[in-house]
């Protein structure tokens, strides 16, 4: 068993490409933001342990308010008002941890609550991103909005009219999304997640992107590269739903949250009204997990 | 006029009773220790609602209408769940007497359930045809069961922990059920 600090640390320390990634594409706001999380982080984690009268070095050295701090960086827009990144995470950690008894004790992942909370509260501040053409010069929606509203028109033509679009997905998102995915390798190779859980929800996005993919017409949804490489899709999968605390432990129910979490990724981020799914598809699928990790025996036998 | 699956996954999902229009919150704190009491009070309430919804709605349309006593149908709705919950609680009483212990007052509760009466007024607002009432009456059953068995899940889990004082007991169980409600919210929108 791998100590709490050592994880964080190695989670840390692979998110850093992405982040750089992302400051290359959307400009300093995002290192602010991160600055900003992290800073938040730690003065809410050290005054919510004072106030629990818990041990405030202890509990800040297992490096997991950080993390937390960290997702919720990357998760919100680069030009977003710095007091909403501040109240996600006192939303994350106060609503989302420290209520439950702190870390270990949480049914939904911190990042996620605070992340959603904010996103149902302010919709229009988290759904502005910068554009293709850098930063300052053209603010909009997501490559995954664009998409979703295009009215009636093809792939084809909604790629090269609107701005947004990259090579497979949306712009700069690609790139982002590799580097996760690279950060999420290493992790699987140093083994401190489970293969299950990542592989099973893109496997499950891909499949049913394909499925719904016709070539690009004008009903077409986006094609399985485009939904692997757009929005928060890697870092879902390698970073959020890997969330040891508030995923099953068991193999079969790792498996089936995997599948639960990629169907409602992709459930959400095409029909619903939010630009992506990430963070109400970890959370609905955080609530299953009580009832994914009942062995078949026991459920059969309680009737 | 929508499309049937887009009715049913308004029902169970979108318009949840319980997470998206707040009705029958007393059985889902009430009721939600234990998974298994929670499934049977799903079930119970699910019978209640799906059968109501059908015998409402053919003594309104049927009865009420043609007679021109459309501002009775309250009292008759009221009628018609009070009779379903006494027969539900006999045959429980009967088959399982244990569960009939374990539910207890909740039971003759399902009475005053506002989802059971919420869903026959919703049906009618909404002016489905039979079919589709009780099919929407029957999904909305099924969204209300579904949320009862998570939440309990989530319930059963908390126990384990050490949870801070203040937020023993009631405080907790409502956070909880503002997470759920937030996690549903992403659902808005489907079907628009």
């Amino acid at each position: 068993m791998i100590d709490t600090r050592a994880t964080m640390a190695v989670v840390a320390a692979t998110l850093a490409p992405g982040i750089a990634a992302m400051a290359h594409f959307f400009g300093t706001g995002v290192l602010v933001n991160v600055g900003l999380a992290v800073s938040a982080a730690i003065a809410v984690e050290a005054s919510v342990l004072r106030m629990r009268r818990q041990s405030v070095v202890a509990g800040l050295g297992d490096g997991s308010a950080v993390v937390t701090a960290l997702l919720i960086a990357i998760a919100m827009p680069p030009a977003v008002d710095g007091w909403l990144v501040g109240l996600a995470v006192l939303a994350a950690l106060v609503l989302g941890k420290h209520v439950y008894g702190g870390l270990g004790a949480n049914p939904f992942n911190p990042a996620m609550v605070g992340y959603a909370l904010v996103l149902v509260s302010f919709p229009a501040d988290l759904a502005t991103w910068p554009g293709s053409e850098g930063v300052d010069q053209l603010t909009g929606a997501t490559a995954l909005e664009t998409l979703k509203h295009r009215g009636g028109e093809t792939i084809a033509d909604v790629w090269t009219a609107a701005h947004g679009f990259g090579a497979w997905g949306a712009h700069g998102f690609e790139w982002i999304n590799v580097w996760f995915a690279v950060g999420g390798l290493v992790l699987l190779g140093l083994r401190l997640v489970d293969w299950r859980i990542p592989i099973a929800m893109l496997a499950t996005l891909t499949v049913l992107s394909a499925l719904c993919y016709d070539g690009g017409s004008s009903a077409s949804l986006g094609s399985p590269a485009f939904h692997l490489l757009s929005g928060a899709t890697m870092l879902c999968a390698f970073y959020i739903a890997t969330d040891p605390v508030t995923s099953p432990t068991q193999p079969r129910g790792r498996i089936l949250f995997g599948v639960l979490v990629g169907a409602l990724l992709f459930v959400v981020r095409c029909f619903a009204n939010y630009p992506d799914g990430v963070a109400f598809a970890v959370l609905l699928g955080n609530s299953m997990v009580p009832l994914l990790d009942r062995p078949l025996a026991q459920s059969a036998s309680a009737r | 006029m929508l499309d049937l699956p887009l009715l049913l996954i308004s029902a169970v999902l979108v318009n949840n009773l319980v997470l998206a229009q707040f009705l029958g919150l007393c059985p889902f704190v009430g009721v939600t220790r234990r998974t298994d009491d929670a499934l049977a009070m799903g079930v119970a309430t699910a019978f209640v609602m799906a059968l109501g919804a059908a015998i409402s709605y053919s003594l309104y349309t049927w009865v009420l209408l043609p007679l021109d006593l459309a501002a009775l149908r309250l009292i008759l709705f009221i009628f018609v769940v009070a009779s379903l919950v006494t027969v539900v609680e006999l045959a429980i009483r009967h088959f399982s007497p244990e569960l009939h212990r374990v539910l207890g007052i909740y039971l003759p509760l399902i009475t005053t359930n506002c989802a059971v009466l919420g869903v026959v007024l919703i049906v009618l607002r909404d002016q489905l045809d039979f079919v589709r009432s009780v099919l929407y009456a029957t999904a909305a059953a099924v969204g209300f069961t579904l949320v009862m068995t998570v939440f309990a899940g989530l319930r059963e889990r908390l126990i384990e922990q050490r949870i801070p004082r203040p937020f023993r007991g009631a405080p907790i169980v409502l956070v909880t059920a503002g997470v759920l409600s937030l996690a549903f919210m992403g659902f808005q929108g489907i079907g628009r």
